[in-house]
């Protein structure tokens, strides 16, 4: 694997090294989850994996990624927005909170965010009267998840507005068209493939996030727990196996539903052209 | 800009004030208030307890081993991957996003099933007293595992971005692999790279999935402080928990701060990095 | 090029090796310096007794100070008792276990790990401290939660932790299933449906019997909490008596914790002498003293009288007489496919 006629050094021992590191870190450990897996039997996995509370779990994980991210995504093309077309007061102090959510440990935030929305909680006192529950329910890991999910939208869109061409957006403005009517049919399009990636990315983190959602969430099977915590149950048990084929479950799941958006987000580039 | 939309202009500007005001400020703000909610004495008490301070010491020892060989390989798969085309380099560098991808949890069990008592490799270490999992190196290699990405990730875009013209000079007046590369390439990565261990180093100290997985969670010796912190959330200890979480919050302003002031300084390298993908 | 290219890979390699080597190392010594000296010692307990063991470790330590003229480090490990078991045969380095059930340390016996006449090296059997089952409500006790029967009542939500992991939750199973039996006079049957019924009431098992108390007191999860007194006790002095009550059932279940030396830890770490004296202690007026302080019921006749007024008493059968022993009750009730399975079904 030479590259022609290139007379940079360092190629060979680079390369090796990545993809021994790689190697080892990365795929021997995937590779044996993968093998244990398989070493179920096709029966035994379906045992398991077919389990009511495995199931509703992953309905569970699946529906509150979706959700999260839709808002992610709806919020962050707002703030992304803002960020790069307005200036008002406070807006680098705002543009540096974005990634707060990359920056704190999951576990903070869990009960940062656990504390906020408890019965007793600043939020959590407010919405009680109203019925709304948000600490310990499923919408718990709703919120948990749009926290995390957020600088990922944002840092995706961002780019992509900063490189619009103003010229569109004046043309419109110019033949008479609404704010809305302008943003609809000239902007979004153009932004298109930038927010399908960062909805993409806040999908595929929300699906695998732990740490901020087993304080806040329920943790009823079924009804507000979340795969990776089923996980974590059944490797206290030391049932490796479970775990193992739970864990394969999800990162099937996780890599079909990444690679449905990332063929939506084609046939949407494809069509607007 | 849009001057004469207004009003608009207003509702979206409120809007993501608000949002970022619930969803971003409150949990950050809420972290300092209940840590100092018994006052500054008990905040300092619960801080200079031994267990804290163990998982202090841990999680810096931690990071300090993982930061610099994730930027070891992170200079090294720049290299290959951002100034070289091969067939499989996509394949390669999705293999070194993949990390991202998969659930710290998932991590932690891939981890036990290789070094774990009746894993690949367990076995064999036990018998010669090493042990992985349960202890610190398994929580090491945890943390690699979810760290792993950050530095490559941030030098083969810029590597692509900056071209090999200043290295293919010095390869042709005779200089060597390493003289080039701290000669000529690093100096010129080197705000990426600062970025990319910014990166990588907040993510080692507060991991938790993974490293919960792999550690023996016995305080004092094998929690980290996020692990400590729900040790201490889950024993009847709420304010001391939110104390030590109180740190990491603080470092973690602090990194926004770093990150925010080589975004500033270095805009241009580093908005390579940002059009390539998020972060 | 090539010239070139190879002096700088074996020079690059080297480096590569070197870092790794260093790197290795210190992880190894990482992993081996910590809890490497004799003088500390690590107690593999269970959930509940996170507050037993803070208050107890400075006491031994002094004690210890005094005596031997050596200081000591104590570390304590908590976990579902289940787990804890697993968790030592799989490789935690505890030198002592300080476990819910007499079973757990067998298991840890079984797998070589401790001599088989474990119990007989201490005091009654080996269990410093008794507790017993009872319910803990809200206060006021708005669902009028009496006794066992009111449990399956449709209204009523149970908690009570994953008999699979959790210590606290076998002994709650057992405790409803010796009740059933003197209820519905000896019919396994019957005692069958209302073990039945009782696991239906159960909205989620939490792995250890600290989760599931956290889960109804923070949580605010179920209806009533099935846990040991010495929990129950401790939910209501932290959340304030203003949250919770007490309700004692009619029959309950004698909880006997034993304690045990890990033989094979204490003899590669050459700290039995200390892991020894730490177990003997507990049994130490002193420490009885802080070990009623903390709800368990102590064995020392003297201090239970001084604490007579914390603990009422209760009509109490035991495993052993009931059950005729864990081992029994193990494989009757919690192995795969024994009551508990066929009553509740697969999964969890």
């Amino acid at each position: 694997m030479r590259p022609r006629r290139s007379i940079l050094p360092g190629f060979a021992p680079t390369l090796s090294a990545s993809i021994a590191w790689l190697g080892v870190l990365i795929l021997l450990p995937l590779a044996l989850m993968i093998h244990v897996a398989l070493g179920l039997g096709w029966r035994g996995f379906w045992t398991i994996v077919m389990q009511p509370r495995v199931l509703g779990d992953l309905r569970v994980s699946v529906e509150s990624a979706l959700l999260a991210a839709a808002v992610d995504t709806v919020f962050g093309v707002i703030i992304a927005w803002v960020l790069v077309r307005y200036s008002f007061p406070l807006r680098r102090v705002v543009d540096g909170l974005i990634d707060l959510p990359f920056a704190l440990p999951t576990a903070i935030a869990g009960i940062a965010l656990s504390a906020l929305y408890a019965p007793r909680g600043w939020i959590g006192r407010t919405l009680a009267p109203l019925g709304v529950h948000v600490a310990y329910t499923r919408w718990g890991i709703v919120v948990a998840l749009i926290f995390v999910g957020l600088p990922f939208v944002v840092r995706a869109v961002e780019p992509a507005i900063e490189e619009l061409e103003v010229e569109q957006e004046e043309a419109a403005d110019l033949l008479g068209a609404a704010a809305v009517q302008s943003f609809r049919h000239v902007i979004l399009p153009a932004l298109v493939p930038a927010i399908m990636t960062g909805f993409a990315m806040a999908l595929a983190r929300a699906l695998g996030e732990y740490g901020s959602v087993i304080f806040i969430a329920g943790n009823k099977p079924m009804v507000s727990e979340i795969v990776p915590l089923l996980i974590v149950t059944e490797l206290e048990q030391f049932n490796f196996e479970g775990a193992t084929a739970i864990a394969t479950l999800m990162l099937a799941v996780s890599f079909a539903l990444l690679l449905l958006v990332n063929l939506l987000r084609g046939r949407l580039v494809r069509s607007d052209v | 800009m849009s001057r004469r939309h207004g009003w608009q202009r207003s509702v979206l500007i409120a809007t993501a004030i608000v949002f970022v005001l619930l969803f971003l400020i409150l949990p950050l703000a809420v972290v300092f208030l209940d840590a100092l909610a018994a006052g500054l004495h008990a905040y300092a008490a619960a801080l200079v307890e031994p267990d804290v301070r163990a998982a202090i010491e841990l999680t810096l020892l931690i990071a300090a081993i993982t930061v610099p060989m994730n930027l070891v390989f992170g200079i090294l798969a720049g290299w290959c991957v951002g100034r070289f085309r091969f067939p499989g380099r996509n394949l390669l560098i999705t293999l070194i996003d993949l990390p991202f991808s998969i659930s710290p949890v998932i991590a932690g069990l891939i981890l036990i099933l290789v070094f774990g008592g009746n894993g690949l490799v367990g076995g064999f270490l036990a018998a010669h007293g090493i042990r992985v999992i349960f202890a610190v190196p398994g929580m090491v290699l945890a943390t690699i595992f979810v760290t792993f990405p950050f530095v490559a990730r941030e030098l083969i875009p810029l590597a692509e971005e900056q071209g090999n013209e200043e290295e293919e000079a010095a390869a042709m007046f005779g200089a060597s692999f390493l003289q080039i590369l701290r000669h000529v390439s690093l100096p010129r990565l080197r705000w990426g790279l600062l970025y990319g261990v910014v990166l990588c180093n907040a993510r080692a100290l507060g991991e938790f999935g993974a490293v919960s997985v792999v550690s023996g969670r016995i305080p004092g010796q094998t929690n980290t402080l996020p692990l400590e912190v729900q040790t201490l959330y889950d024993g009847y200890q709420v304010q001391a928990a939110f104390a030590a979480a109180s740190l990491l919050a603080l470092f973690a302003v602090l990194t926004l701060m770093m990150k925010g002031a080589l975004e500033r300084r270095h805009r241009d390298e580093l908005r390579a990095l940002r059009r390539v993908r998020a972060l | 090029m090539d010239e070139r290219s190879t002096p700088t890979w074996h020079a690059c390699g080297r480096r590569t090796l070197l870092a790794a080597g260093a790197a290795t190392g210190a992880m190894a010594f990482a992993g081996r310096a910590r809890g490497a000296e004799p003088g500390t010692l690590l107690n593999a307990s269970y959930s509940t007794t996170v507050e037993l063991f803070r208050a107890y470790d400075p006491l031994f330590a002094a004690h210890w100070q005094k005596t031997e003229g050596r200081h000591v480090s104590l570390r304590d490990s908590h976990g579902g008792s289940g787990a804890q078991a697993r968790a030592v045969i799989e490789g935690l380095p505890a030198d002592v276990v300080t476990l819910a059930l007499a079973y757990d340390i067998d298991a840890i016996a079984t797998a070589g790990l401790i001599a088989p006449d474990w119990a007989s090296r201490l005091p009654f059997d080996s269990s410093p401290y008794t507790s017993a089952i009872v319910f803990l409500v809200r206060k006021g006790n708005p669902r009028q939660i009496r006794d066992w029967p009111d449990l399956i009542r449709n209204d009523v939500s149970v908690v009570t932790p994953n008999p699979k992991t959790s210590g606290g939750a076998r002994y709650n199973i057992l405790a409803a299933w010796a009740w059933a039996m003197v209820a519905y006079q000896e019919d396994a049957a019957k005692a069958r449906s209302y073990l039945r019924a009782l696991l239906k009431r159960v909205p989620v098992f939490d792995p250890s019997a600290r989760t599931a108390t956290l889960a109804f007191t923070r949580r605010d999860l179920g209806d009533v909490l099935i846990a040991w007194e010495s929990e129950a006790y401790l939910a209501i002095k932290e959340a304030g008596a203003a949250s919770f009550e007490m309700v004692t059932p009619s029959l309950s279940l004698l909880a006997e914790p034993p304690v045990a030396v890990v033989d094979k830890v204490v003899d590669r770490r050459g700290s039995r002498a200390v892991a020894k004296a730490y177990l003997e202690y507990l049994y130490a007026p002193e420490a009885q003293d802080v070990v009623a302080r903390n709800f368990f019921r102590p064995r020392d006749r003297n201090v239970a009288t001084r604490y007579a007024a914390q603990f009422e008493p209760l009509k109490l059968v035991t495993v052993k007489g009931f059950f005729g022993g864990w081992q029994k009750a193990e494989k009757r009730f919690f192995a795969d496919g024994g009551i508990f399975d066929q009553v509740y079904g697969h999964g969890d």
